[in-house]
């Protein structure tokens, strides 16, 4: 548990099942993902605020975490290897950084080609980063947060039902000022959001005073 | 309040997931090939279109067309060798690890697999493939783990893919996230990664066939979770040669219902 209490937050917003959502903050800031209804996954990348060239790298912190898994205390590093944030916080306990997000084009290799049409998580980046100057180029492989994808020693990798209740939320704590998007995951196709998308809310919180 | 008809439509994805989970781990491991023998599938002479041999801590690139396929080969047993790739047509289209873990359902790459690019296309198959130990997961080298591996920054699959994208026009920005030939990487079952030395072996090769026409970039840099001290990587080969596109009954195609549609989509490329 956390010691912030969403009283203290300077920033609400509740965010809509299937919709992308971004926010600057600022080094020392504390974003707060929380799974309103439970089992939705939050698709999330990471930009450094004022060199956008320096971004969220999952390899480098599944590498740094020596798991492919991320949780309280994980270290969120850039492609230039240095610590955009870290987990400060987390009620859930299962998130995944090896599965990348939905697309339209993944969908329909993966479910059929009648899912192509259906809205996906690369279309609510496209969108939320042309706000930024950013193109389909700059989408990296991505956080998923409350998304339950266990790796097995044979290497099988399955979605399985997210394991976040209502409530559960993730703190993530800036090291640098970094741009922060979100999508909220429109998936029906598979369990990470229970085949049934639904709302979460972000709040954010000033540094302790010292 | 959900309605009836939603709730009915949710119902039944559920259980198309679960049919194609099932199918996507049991039937189609069962449908791969067995991996290539390393004294096997010896190329034809008059095939081979070039080879050229990488020193270690070195990188290259590869323009590779439709038609043609390269074997990267690991003489020494003690090489990594880490690789991005984009379309040649459109770089904004470039290799997926995520799309393709999760699209096949495995971290583990074999022979019979496919690698996909972030638009449901198939990049490059796996045509032979003598190691099936490969790393999707934990990425290439860095300044910062061969700092720390080595203690001194050396040579790095960072800096290589930076060079080599910058000799295409391209950036930083168009450095995904790499695959790595010969890396033994596994997820134990404690949720952390181990190397598993044994899988590595003189003379490992995989045969990568072009799906589209790309241009690869590779880097022969040791894994940052190999624990060789210091690193102890050696020439690696790249020979390039003419392959036969996928036909109809290939068994990268024919492997799961997943690669045979993202053939299905590739095709449409040069239809």
């Amino acid at each position: 548990m956390s010691t912030l209490s969403s009283m203290q937050a300077v920033y609400t917003d509740d965010i809509p099942a299937e919709h992308p959502w971004s926010r600057r903050i600022a080094r020392g800031q504390t974003l707060r993902i929380i799974d309103s209804e439970g089992q939705q996954a939050v698709d999330a990348l990471l930009y450094g605020a004022d060199d956008a060239a320096e971004r969220y790298s999952a390899q480098d912190t599944m590498r740094a975490g020596n798991s492919p898994y991320v949780g309280l205390g994980s270290k969120l590093i850039s492609n230039k290897g240095r610590v955009l944030a870290c987990l400060t916080a987390d009620t859930c306990g299962m998130h995944d950084t090896s599965a990348g997000c939905c697309s339209c084009e993944s969908n329909a290799v993966r479910f059929g080609e009648d899912t192509r049409y259906q809205h996906a998580c690369r279309e609510n980046f496209i969108l939320e980063l042309s706000k930024y100057g950013m193109t389909k180029r700059d989408i990296v492989a991505n956080l998923n947060f409350f998304m339950n994808v266990p790796i097995e020693p044979s290497g099988n990798f399955t979605v399985v039902d997210g394991i976040s209740a209502s409530g559960n939320y993730v703190d993530i704590t800036a090291e640098m000022d970094v741009i922060f998007v979100i999508s909220n995951c429109p998936q029906i196709n598979n369990p990470c959001n229970g085949f049934n998308p639904t709302p979460i809310r972000v709040e954010i919180f000033d540094p302790p005073a010292a | 309040m959900m309605s009836a008809a939603r709730r009915g439509l949710l119902e039944a994805n559920r259980g198309r997931y679960e049919e194609l989970r099932a199918a996507g781990q049991s039937a189609t491991p069962k449908r791969l090939p067995e991996p290539t023998p390393r004294e096997g599938a010896v190329i034809a002479a008059d095939a081979i279109i070039r080879r050229e041999m990488v020193p270690p801590g070195w990188y290259t690139t590869v323009a590779l067309r439709r038609g043609e396929a390269l074997r990267v080969t690991d003489p020494s047993g003690r090489s990594s060798v880490s690789m991005i790739g984009w379309r040649q047509e459109d770089p904004s289209e470039r290799i997926n690890c995520a799309d393709t873990v999760k699209v096949q359902w495995t971290a583990a790459l074999a022979k019979g697999r496919v690698i996909f690019s972030d638009m449901g296309r198939v990049l490059l198959s796996l045509i032979e493939d003598t190691s099936g130990a490969h790393d999707l997961l934990a990425g290439g080298s860095t300044p910062a783990s061969t700092l720390a591996a080595y203690g001194a920054t050396t040579r790095n699959t960072y800096d290589n893919f930076l060079g080599a994208a910058a000799k295409l026009g391209l950036g930083l920005r168009d450095v995904p996230p790499c695959i790595t030939f010969f890396a033994p990487v596994v997820v134990g079952a404690d949720g952390r990664f181990a190397w598993k030395r044994e899988r590595k072996h003189a003379g490992d090769f995989v045969d990568l066939r072009a799906e589209m026409n790309l241009v690869l970039a590779i880097s022969n840099c040791a894994h940052p979770l190999d624990p060789a001290r210091p690193a102890a990587s050696e020439d690696i080969t790249l020979t390039r040669y003419r392959a036969p596109p996928a036909a109809a009954d290939d068994p990268c195609r024919t492997g799961s219902p997943e690669a045979a549609r993202a053939f299905t989509f590739t095709d449409r490329l040069f239809a």
